[in-house]
């Protein structure tokens, strides 16, 4: 185990790279330290993995490569750039044209059809998809006008992933995209995050507790304790159809 | 429409219950703003362009007699435009088919064309003829009260000489706007008449051929009106002038001057009040909105949602809540001021009013209300649109709980553990809970404010023509009269009882302050007229001095014990220092007081009177009045339930039109406020409640805890909005101040209960509409929402 991560031989570009980063936050009248100094690469491309149980800093982690936290201390290069030295304006012009966000809890605006939380992102992205292209990627193509509240979990995530992926992003992060979802629909939204990564080249990083998803990545971080414990490149990668929890 | 859009729209469907209980009560605000101030506009340019048309004289003077000539002096006078000498003197009339005196001022009419200043506006037939000495024009309203039309005939009684005249027109003028009778307390159009005469006619009538008695002049621009008014009086001195004075002392234009700035200062109490709840109505459901969308708050900057965009969407969702509530607003008011300035119209009878919506009144209204808004949701929604997305995502930490101060005090024993909840509730929110207590006090206080006016004119009319003025009839002679012709009163059919008395025209001067009234000589120790002072105790009658009402030691700024000079503009017009002996306490008109035999020494007259009081007895009305009629030296006579009529009516046109008005306002904003409150808590508790019920607590048990904080916030808020609310009427009541009237505030029980329990049964529907809500808690669903 080396201490830079990405010391590898024949590294490929990297689209993140992440030194001495920490975090500390306030929780009420508690003081969490969140990140203790994670150093790792990313790659253009790549679908990574983010291991660790809760608490062990890779949601932290996740915010800060997508521009909705700062860090406390340390360094985060995006393609040369220093998202720590981004004032607001750039940060937020940095999550409406490089970023895409997918959440554990879908975070779909519930007043909005499917069609629209599509819209609410395509309406103010560079280059995107319609609305109905990113819907029909995901498979929803048909239930397109239903209301959050009418379309199961599976579903509502797959609406997520159509709006995170409808500005074409570089980077598609989702954070613990099955975690409110059974098996086997797990299993769908995991085919289409791979499909997206795969088809579009989009780099994804995806956070869970649950080890069986870590067999699609291209590479496993594993967390624990605001640290990068270890870094393994997935030599046999499965489709997420393979997968079973 | 953008999708952002969309989601404003159907937010604000989701709470269009509070949207709308917002917008009714920026309606009321703005309402009555536009109302006021569009009203007050229209007063205004109406007064102005009347005056301009009609060519109001800028200063005016009576005196004996003056020959014409002098006219030309007083035109010579640096800085005069225009004179105008004229005839001027009042009348007693007997009108066909009514069977009481009727007094009236008779004003002369140049003969040669139209009057150069106080034109006529003639509204039927026409000016009199020149040379025929029993034409005459009458005040519209005059004739109106009386059913005359061009044509008709009535007696006159000029100089002592019966005279029939004949009806030719009827008009305004911009003197007479408001006709008052000389001494008395309200417009009483059937009993008081303005006439206008031929000059040369009227003179005659009077031995005033070549000569005036009365003037009017203008002024060019820039002029001081002082200065004029000192030269004309030096000028008048000799001729027995009474004093000259500005447009500032005329009685039409001081009324009318009194009442529009009554209108302004209600027209800026009321709006700043709604105006005031409906910010912190916005602060209590925009602050509420902004919190429950802490997370797609947070999604919309994750995906690129700047500050400003997220700013500018909630903020959107109050411009349109505020905006549906400003135009609703601006159409209510323009309604209610219509309506309002109709009341007007025929109150001072203008010959038109010129109601128009000013586009500064609009914009004030809506820049007003927009503030507003922004001082109620800016913080919140500021605050939010900054919170960094990965913060915003994080539920808020868990609020901090301590123990209240009346636990700790010990109480803590007897308080079950729902009842420390909704204590420790109201404590950390506690900026939040004096918000709405005040919201709550503010509709209380609102309510005696729309009410006070009803209790206070009760108590005015109880304790002047109760307690006070309690004769049936007053009777006015012509002219001062021996003490004698009382007894001829005494002598008269249904006559119980007669208290004589002297009144004689004034002006009371201290200092650089000056005021013209009468005053009034009774003898001591009457039972029909009586003085009172603030404790409504009786108030002797000083062997020596004077008494004022205490308004009019306000006018002229004396204390008891002050020597006031006091110039009689009657008769012999002696000129004489006096003392104040004491104050009296009087709501209706300004007046001094002496004992009778005092007065008379002061004029150095003999026993002297100008009329009398009557009690009279039942059913001796109707034939007193004709044998009164009959009498030629009664110049008038006053009935005094007519009096309370004639004062509830013009109470009823100008004020108790603003009692309903408000109390309506009030009970919405009661209402608004309370159910957004109970809307918020139960937003807000919905999760805590929830889990209670999981526990195995009943609904009514969780009700217990919801409603249990409304309750007792809106017991704290009921005897501090009553309290708040006399403080308000308060403030009314000094705006009402005027030499008509001065308001007490007087408040009864009844009112107090009135407006608690307004605000109470708005709090128990609330608390049933919530209720309602919190029985079809989904317990499952609040539960597994994420916070």
């Amino acid at each position: 185990m080396t201490d830079y991560a990405s010391v590898q031989p024949a590294a490929p570009r990297s689209i993140f790279e992440i030194r001495e980063l920490s975090k500390t936050y306030q929780m009420g009248e508690v003081l969490v330290e969140a990140l203790r100094g994670v150093n790792l690469d990313l790659h253009e491309g790549e679908l990574a993995v983010l291991l660790g149980p809760s608490g062990s800093g890779k949601s932290t982690l996740l915010n800060i490569l997508g521009g909705l936290d700062v860090p406390s201390g340390g360094q985060v290069r995006y393609r040369d750039r220093d998202l720590a030295l981004f004032d607001d304006a750039a940060m937020t012009r940095y999550r409406r044209e490089h970023v895409g966000f997918v959440f554990q809890f879908y975070n779909l605006i519930p007043s909005l059809t499917a069609r629209e939380n599509v819209a609410l992102v395509t309406e103010i992205a560079r280059d995107p998809m319609t609305p109905e292209a990113a819907l029909a990627m995901v498979g929803l193509g048909e239930r397109m006008d239903h209301f959050p509240t009418q379309l199961s979990g599976g579903e509502q995530q797959r609406v997520a992933i159509a709006r995170a992926v409808s500005k074409r992003p570089q980077v598609l992060l989702c954070d613990e995209p099955t975690g409110a979802l059974d098996a086997p629909t797990g299993v769908l939204v995991l085919d289409v995050i791979a499909r997206v990564n795969r088809e579009l080249g989009t780099s994804t990083v995806v956070i869970t507790h649950n080890s069986v998803i870590a067999e699609m990545a291209d590479r496993i971080v594993r967390f624990g304790d605001g640290r990068v414990l270890s870094v393994d490149t997935n030599a046999d990668r499965k489709s997420a159809a393979e997968l079973t929890w | 429409m953008s999708a952002l859009d969309r989601k404003l729209w159907r937010d604000l469907w989701r709470m269009k219950g509070q949207a709308l209980a917002i917008a009714l009560v920026v309606t009321c605000g703005v309402g009555n703003y536009v109302m006021f101030l569009s009203t007050l506009d229209a007063l205004s340019t109406t007064q102005v362009a009347y005056y301009r048309d009609y060519r109001f004289a800028d200063a005016f003077a009576t005196l004996e007699r003056a020959p014409e000539s002098l006219g030309r002096r007083i035109a010579e006078i640096p800085g005069v435009a225009r004179v105008q000498t004229r005839v001027a003197v009042q009348v007693r009339l007997d009108m066909p088919g009514f069977p009481e005196p009727v007094a009236a001022a008779v004003v002369s009419l140049p003969d040669d064309g139209r009057p150069g200043l106080n034109d006529l506006h003639l509204r039927a037939g026409s000016l009199p003829a020149v040379g025929r000495a029993d034409e005459v024009v009458a005040s519209e309203t005059f004739a109106a009260a009386h059913g005359l039309v061009p044509g008709d005939r009535f007696d006159a009684i000029l100089n002592g000489r019966r005279q029939t005249l004949t009806l030719v027109g009827t008009a305004l003028s911009p003197e007479f706007i408001q006709q008052m009778r000389p001494g008395s307390m309200m417009p009483d159009s059937k009993r008081y008449g303005i006439l206008w005469m031929g000059r040369r006619a009227l003179g005659q009538a009077y031995n005033l051929h070549d000569a005036f008695n009365d003037l009017a002049l203008s002024l060019y621009r820039g002029v001081d009106v002082e200065d004029v008014i000192d030269r004309v009086d030096d000028l008048l001195r000799p001729y027995g002038g009474l004093g000259a004075y500005g447009r500032e002392d005329q009685t039409s234009h001081r009324f009318l001057s009194q009442e529009m700035e009554q209108l302004t200062t209600l027209g800026r109490l009321f709006p700043a009040m709604f105006l005031g709840v409906a910010a912190f109505l916005l602060n209590v459901v925009i602050g509420r909105q902004v919190a429950m969308q802490r997370e797609q708050i947070a999604t919309l900057k994750a995906f690129g949602y700047g500050n400003g965009q997220v700013l500018v969407h909630y903020l959107k969702s109050v411009a349109v809540i505020v905006g549906a509530g400003v135009l609703g607003g601006i159409a209510l008011g323009s309604w209610l001021g219509h309506e309002l300035a109709a009341i007007f119209t025929d109150f001072y009878h203008f010959p038109y009013l010129d109601f128009r919506l000013p586009p500064a009144v609009v914009a004030e209204a809506t820049v007003a209300s927009l503030i507003a808004a922004g001082a109620g949701t800016w913080l919140s929604v500021w605050r939010a649109a900054r919170l960094r997305p990965a913060v915003a995502m994080r539920p808020e930490p868990p609020p901090a709980y301590r123990e209240t101060r009346l636990e700790r005090l010990g109480l803590k024993r007897w308080l079950s553990q729902p009842a420390r909840m909704i204590l420790r509730h109201i404590r950390r929110r506690a900026f939040k809970s004096l918000l709405a207590v005040l919201g709550i006090a503010l509709a209380c206080g609102m309510i005696l404010t729309g009410l006070f006016q009803r209790d206070t004119v009760g108590y005015m009319m109880h304790v002047q023509f109760g307690l006070m003025q309690r004769e049936d009839l007053s009777v006015t002679f012509t002219e001062p009269t021996a003490y004698r012709s009382a007894f001829d009163l005494v002598a008269l059919p249904g006559v119980r009882h007669v208290e004589p008395f002297r009144a004689v025209p004034v002006r009371y001067r201290h200092g650089h302050l000056d005021y013209r009234s009468v005053v009034r000589g009774f003898e001591p120790g009457g039972d029909i007229q009586r003085l009172l002072d603030t404790d409504l105790r009786p108030v002797a009658l000083p062997a020596d001095g004077i008494l004022l009402t205490d308004y009019l030691a306000g006018l002229l700024d004396v204390r008891v014990g002050d020597r006031i000079v006091v110039e009689v503009l009657e008769g012999t017009r002696p000129t004489r220092e006096v003392v104040v002996a004491g104050l009296v306490n009087e709501y209706l008109g300004v007046s001094g007081y002496m004992t009778l035999s005092a007065l008379n020494r002061f004029m150095r007259e003999g026993p002297t009177i100008s009329g009398a009081y009557l009690g009279i007895e039942d059913g001796a009305l109707s034939p007193l009045l004709r044998e009164l009629r009959e009498m030629p030296r009664i110049a008038g006579v006053a009935e005094r339930r007519q009096e309370i009529r004639n004062f509830h009516r013009t109470m009823d046109e100008s004020m108790l039109f603003f009692t309903y008005v408000a109390t309506v306002f009030a009970i919405i904003i009661a209402f608004g406020v309370i159910y957004n409150n109970a809307q918020i808590s139960l937003a807000e508790s919905a999760r805590e409640l929830a889990s209670l019920r999981v526990l195995g607590f009943t609904r009514s048990e969780i009700a217990y805890i919801l409603l249990g904080e409304l309750g007792l916030l809106t017991l704290f808020a009921i005897p501090f909005g009553l309290w708040l609310g006399e403080g308000l009427c308060y403030v009314i009541a000094l705006s009402m101040q005027s030499d008509l009237y001065r308001v007490p505030v007087v408040l009864v029980p009844q009112t107090y209960a009135f407006a608690a329990t307004v605000v109470l049964v708005s709090a128990v529907l609330s608390g049933f509409a919530v209720r309602g809500r919190l029985d079809r808690l989904d317990l499952v669903a609040v539960l597994k929402a994420a916070e």
